[in-house]
């Protein structure tokens, strides 16, 4: 876990600053609209990286929360079910995630 | 390596006016930190209109871009983020063996360069609202 926490956060650095620096200074954040998100997500490097950072963002941030926890003496039973609290509000961020980078790209399955 | 701070087995906030430049790095990261997650699970939702479809998801983003106050949290999302990075990279580079006689100077040089990008982005984050 701590190393996975160290090259998400490697990964992080680069894709949150390209992440900003794309949707406030080359595109004007104001001007977003659902065809130019899916002419980005329509191409597959672009779909994967998205898709790759939303997992990493997630793992890295909930992680990164659940270590403060600890840290503030969470333990026993307690630590048990805040644990698993918050892999299933990951899973479900992911899962959410995911369906919505599907439709951004116009893709449908079922 | 930087003076000491002892923190105890479990982290009292209270004592604030103790800590050193290491702490307030720990804590600044910590407090951007949560507020990063926040954000993301609120983001997703919002980009979640994406799924009624392509009208909703332009009058959302557009309507909340068109916000004084969505413009001003934004410029200090990006502070927190930038804070963030430049912090957790100077954590990785600790945590590799580099600079450990330079902590301090480090820290600080983070909280200056997050102040410049900060500062600099304002003018075409603002753009247009006000
Ligand atoms: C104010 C700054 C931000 C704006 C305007 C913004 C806007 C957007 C937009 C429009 C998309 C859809 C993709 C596209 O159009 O290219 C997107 C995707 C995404 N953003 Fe942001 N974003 C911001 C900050 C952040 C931050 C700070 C994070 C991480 C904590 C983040 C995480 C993500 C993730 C993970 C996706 C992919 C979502 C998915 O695949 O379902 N964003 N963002």
């Amino acid at each position: 876990m701590w190393f996975l926490q160290r090259v998400t956060a490697v990964f992080l650095i680069g894709v949150l600053a390209f992440h900003f620096f794309q949707l406030h200074f080359v595109e004007h954040a104001a001007d977003i609209e659902f065809a130019g998100t899916q002419a980005r997500m329509q191409q597959p490097f672009y779909f994967a990286t998205m898709v790759l950072f939303l997992v990493a963002a997630t793992f890295h941030g909930v992680n990164g929360v659940y270590n403060a926890l600890i840290n503030q003496g969470l333990d026993g039973r307690a630590r048990t079910v805040v644990k698993w609290v918050l892999v299933l509000a990951s899973l479900g961020l992911i899962v959410q995630g995911i369906r919505v980078a599907m439709a951004m790209a116009g893709v449908h399955i079922g | 390596m930087e003076e000491a701070y002892d923190r105890g087995v479990i982290e009292d906030f209270g004592r604030w006016r103790e800590f050193s430049a290491g702490m307030w790095a720990w804590v600044f990261h910590k407090f951007t930190g949560w507020v990063l997650v926040g954000y993301l699970f609120v983001h997703i939702p919002v980009l979640s209109t994406a799924l009624v479809g392509a009208e909703t998801y332009t009058a959302t983003i557009q309507g909340l871009e068109s916000l004084p106050i969505v413009r001003v949290l934004e410029v200090g999302l990006l502070a927190v983020a930038v804070f963030h990075i430049m912090n957790g990279t100077r954590l990785l580079f600790i945590d590799l063996g580099i600079g450990l006689e330079r902590q301090k100077v480090s820290f600080y040089a983070s909280l200056l360069i997050t102040a410049i990008i900060a500062v600099a982005s304002v003018p075409t984050f603002i753009s247009g609202v006000f």
